[in-house]
């Protein structure tokens, strides 16, 4: 970092604050981040992420250390997971956990939550074929409760198997023996979480971000 | 028909009460008016001046009165007010139309107005009488059950309102009212500045009575609730400070800028004190609560017990007793709740709201009746001034700072919210005590202010609390959303939370997710362990969360039965095969009991009756009806068992009754059908190799009861297709897989259940008192 780098930087800036909705300010503070991270080069690698401290205590690491290796997070209609990411990637994935903008009309609003409500819906579908089967929710409920011992893993599959009914029951209805639930698709995932305010609670302060309080 | 016969026994009521009450003014005041004429001797004979004592027969009957009169006097105004309360709900259209606040004021002004007209001094409502006994338990209540969530997101808010609004509220009013009163001149010109700020700063407080009293009522959305009802509970600290302060220096008549320091700091240390006293409090109710596991019939006590000394403890620094009482429920409740067993949890949240609505409704009558009886100095000029200023001053208020608050917050108040914070800051009870507390002699514009207190007290509560709900209406404002929390939101919560942390750590923020996780880890890692008993000291949220939802579903379904549409977001008629990939085997595998547990549950059903009372659905201090969730842990986990037996039973009959599922009735179908002919269903084979269940069919006292055999001989016609609840629960694998898990745990809960005897240890009888 430094001055040499400010002309062409700042154009890219531009071009990405228009891209993301980011201030410059916001994405030069990023970019130290990302910097900070890959330790200076022009990708970042798993392992890099593997490497921050406090990520070690949170149940569902791996599957945000995916997301952002993730192709389909980054706007581009790819699909499969990439080795390494751009600075590029690594804002778009990080602009889905900014704030509504304070004016912003309904459908703006509508098309947000779609965006990261799709976001999380990209999580759990991992093997990307457009629903969450029983398997992969089940897997998502061990993960939560994955710090929790034997006593979480048994009751992970009861948990998992409970919200899927209930998922089913409300997108579905009343169905017979014989038919059978494929999976949750996008739709249906929008309409369980129609309670949940995605679009405020989904989001970092990225406001006052000081990059020297970065933590290692 | 009901409606006579209860303004009867009221009027009979009143009628006792007016020469009792005037005969003695309310308890424990020290000055004695009147006489007593209660005593009647037709025993003895009272010789003026004799020294010999005539042989009179032995007195069958005597009467005497004043033995009891402080009890009899206090029971029988707790019996009005209940009374009253009753009534209110008999007549629906007023209760519909006036809050009920505003309609026991009125009760109050008349039981007053009638005892000034036989000529007694009728009772005012006591401070300390107000701050001891009639207060906690409303701010108990509140803090208890208070939304941790809701209230620390918007912490920040809430506490820009208490203390900068009701600061700004203090000196705009005070300062102004002072202005009047010079400019007035002739009568008002005695009153000084530091009186006027004193009346300012008690008049300015936003009042937790009357704001719960009428939004409670009105079922606003828990945004609006939260700030306007955290508002009035967190500036007790400000009112404090500034009363007294102002009390304190207003003889001496002059404030330096030291004193003025010296405040600032008295603020902090009366509040961070409180809340420390309440939570040292709370966290030895939590502790104590680990050992009751043997002593289960004195658990809500503890709770009671260590609050109230909480909020007495605090009393004794000055304080803020009601910051100490609200740290207190909130720190103990999560720790508390673990520990403690179902039927405890059930008398806690009953007894709490009991008392508090008895202290509400006493509170408000006693302002009725004060105002009769109180010493009153009515001024035009500084009665009306103090209302528009008061209003003034609100609005302002809230307009200003909503400005500087939507700087910070994401989601932003809009314009209505702020009209109903304004409109929502309504004073009551406390503003009233407060000014009773002055002492005449430093203050002799005290009945002056009393007043006006009590003008702007009428006017908010009456005005405002009238036409709040029409408002509510007319503007759209977002109501409560009666939706329960599904397992899918519970999850996705959870998720977001790890998420957003997650993602804090990426960015290298340590924003307050942040905190927020480090706060939980601390917690799970170190409290938890102290605090809660046994096993349940390492049960994550989601699968505590998840088990509460599997109770209340158990016991919605036996409560709703039959083949009616259950209310809750409980899958209907989706079941585990719907779901499950195809498995080669369709055949239910059984539930693996061991012998020894088969046994124990066998006992169990042969000394339970199951009656199934009429449970009620939502929960709201007004209508005291409670959410089926909270009764019979016992009774609930029974029927599952229960439930289990059956399918047990079912599927070891060879033939397999495919008697195709009728159409999923209406209650009422259902209800007939059954109470027509019990014996209809073709499944009592099944149902007598199981110890029956008693439940009288004939009975019409609840539609419930006769569900419960119905959903059992239904259970066995249909296997397959089901509400989803039976299915979900009990032949699916999962279930299966519950039961082979470690017996402990549901056999830990079911000692808990086990141990709890009550009076009875046979019977589930005692829960019937709490419910009619």
């Amino acid at each position: 970092m430094g001055s040499f780098q400010s002309l062409p930087d700042d154009h890219q800036y531009r071009t990405l604050s228009q891209k993301t909705g980011f201030s410059l300010e916001q994405i030069a503070i990023l970019h130290n981040r990302f910097k900070q991270l890959s330790q200076n080069e022009e990708t970042l690698r798993r392992d890099d992420l593997k490497t921050i401290q406090d990520l070690e205590s949170n149940p569902i690491r791996s599957q945000i250390i995916e997301a952002f290796f993730d192709s389909r997070n980054f706007q581009k209609e790819g699909v499969g997971s990439v080795e390494e990411i751009g600075f590029e990637e690594f804002l778009t994935v990080m602009s889905y956990f900014r704030a509504p903008p304070q004016h912003i009309t309904e459908e703006q609003r509508e098309e947000m939550r779609r965006a990261k409500l799709r976001f999380l819906f990209n999580m759990h579908d991992t093997d990307n074929d457009g629903t969450i089967t029983l398997e992969e929710y089940r897997h998502v409920v061990e993960e939560l409760l994955s710090r929790s011992g034997a006593l979480g893993r048994e009751t992970a599959k009861g948990i998992a198997d409970a919200a899927m009914l209930e998922v089913a029951s409300i997108s579905v209805g009343p169905m017979a023996p014989d038919e059978f639930y494929e999976g949750i698709t996008f739709e249906h995932f929008l309409k369980i979480l129609n309670g949940v305010e995605i679009e405020t609670r989904m989001h970092i302060r990225f406001l006052n971000m000081d990059a020297t309080v970065l933590c290692k | 028909m009901e409606l006579k016969m209860f303004i009867l026994v009221l009027g009979l009521l009143v009628g006792s009460l007016m020469p009792l009450g005037g005969a003695a003014s309310s308890p424990d005041t020290g000055t004695g008016h009147g006489g007593s004429h209660g005593n009647k001797d037709p025993g003895y004979a009272k010789n003026g001046n004799g020294t010999t004592y005539s042989k009179k027969p032995f007195p069958v009957l005597s009467f005497d009165y004043e033995h009891v009169r402080l009890p009899f006097e206090i029971s029988l105004w707790v019996l009005l007010a209940s009374l009253m309360k009753l009534g209110f709900h008999l007549i629906p259209r007023v209760s519909s139309i006036v809050p009920e606040s505003c309609l026991l004021i009125v009760v109050g002004l008349l039981v007053g107005g009638l005892i000034k007209l036989v000529g007694e001094d009728p009772p005012v409502l006591e401070s300390k009488i107000f701050f001891f006994y009639l207060l906690p338990p409303i701010i108990l209540d509140a803090g208890y059950f208070m939304p941790i969530r809701q209230f620390t997101e918007n912490l920040g808010t809430i506490l820009m309102f208490a203390v900068v609004g009701t600061l700004w509220n203090s000196f705009f009013v005070g300062g102004l009212l002072y202005g009047v009163c010079q400019l007035e001149g002739h009568k008002l010109a005695y009153v000084d500045l530091l009186s006027c700020l004193l009346f300012g700063s008690i008049i300015s407080a936003v009042d937790p009575v009357a704001v719960l009293a009428v939004f409670e009522e009105i079922h606003i959305n828990e945004l609006l609730h939260i700030l306007v009802f955290g508002e009035s509970l967190l500036n007790d600290a400000v009112t404090v400070v500034l009363y007294h302060l102002f009390e304190e220096y207003s003889s001496v008549g002059l404030i330096t800028v030291t004193d003025v320091f010296l405040g600032i700091v008295c603020f902090l240390v009366v509040s961070l004190g409180g809340i420390v006293v309440g939570a040292i409090y709370g966290i030895l109710a939590a502790f104590t609560s680990r050992f009751t596991s043997h002593t289960r019939v004195i658990e809500p006590l503890f709770v009671f017990v260590y609050s109230y000394m909480a909020y007495l403890s605090a009393e004794v620094f000055h304080l803020s007793g009601i910051m100490a009482l609200i740290a207190c429920g909130a720190v103990m409740r999560p720790y508390v709740e673990a520990n403690i067993s179902h039927k405890s949890h059930t008398t806690i949240k009953y007894f709490l709201k009991m008392w508090s609505s008895v202290s509400d409704t006493l509170i408000f009558i006693f302002l009725g009746v004060s105002t009769v009886a109180g010493p009153h100095q009515w001024n035009w000029t500084f009665v009306v001034a103090t209302l528009i200023f008061c209003l003034v001053a609100r609005v302002l208020g809230v307009v200003g700072l909503t400005f500087v608050i939507n700087k910070f917050r994401i989601v932003k108040l809009t314009s209505k919210d702020q009209f109903i914070i304004a409109y929502g800051g309504l004073r009551g009870a406390i503003a009233f005590s407060l000014v009773y507390l002055l002492n005449p002699e430093h203050f002799p514009m005290r009945n002056m202010f009393l007043t006006a207190i009590i003008t702007v007290i009428f006017f908010t509560v009456f005005v405002q609390g009238m036409t709040i709900r029409p408002l509510v209406d007319l503007l759209a404002v977002k109501k409560k959303q009666e939706t329960k929390r599904s397992i899918n939101e519970e999850i996705h919560t959870q998720f977001l939370d790890h998420l957003l942390t997650g993602i804090e750590d990426i960015c290298g923020h340590y924003g307050h997710h942040h905190w927020k996780d480090k706060l939980n880890r601390f917690n799970k890692k170190y409290v938890k362990k102290c605090l809660i008993a046994g096993e349940r000291s390492k049960e994550p949220q989601l699968i505590a969360f998840y088990h509460k939802m599997e109770m209340k579903q158990a016991i919605e379904l036996v409560e709703s039965g039959g083949g009616s549409k259950l209310p809750s977001a409980l899958p209907s008629t989706v079941s585990m095969q719907n779901i499950q990939p195809k498995k080669p085997s369709q055949d239910r595998a059984l539930p693996q009991l061991s012998k020894a547990r088969e046994e124990e549950i066998r006992k169990i059903l042969r000394t339970n009756l199951q009656r199934t009372r009429q449970r009620l659905r939502s929960y709201n201090r007004h209508t005291l009806i409670a959410d089926p969730y909270e009764d019979g842990w016992n009774e609930m986990l029974i029927k599952r068992k229960k439930m289990k037996e059956l399918e047990k039973k079912i599927s070891q009959m060879n033939n397999y009754l495919t008697v195709p599922a009728p159409p999923p009735d209406s209650p009422t179908i259902a209800r007939a059908r059954l109470a027509s002919d019990p014996q209809a269903w073709g499944l009592k084979s099944v149902t007598e190799s199981i110890p029956t269940i008693k439940v009288d069919l004939a009975s019409p006292q609840s539609p419930e009861s006769v569900n419960v055999v119905d959903e059992f001989s239904k259970k066995g016609s249909q296997p397959k297709e089901e509400e989803g609840g039976l299915t979900m629960k009990v032949p699916s694998p999962a279930k299966q897989r519950k039961d082979k898990t470690p017996d402990e745990e549901p056999q830990q809960r079911l000692m808990r259940c086990l141990s709890d005897p009550g009076p009875a240890a046979e019977e589930e009888d005692e829960d019937e008192p709490f419910l009619p």
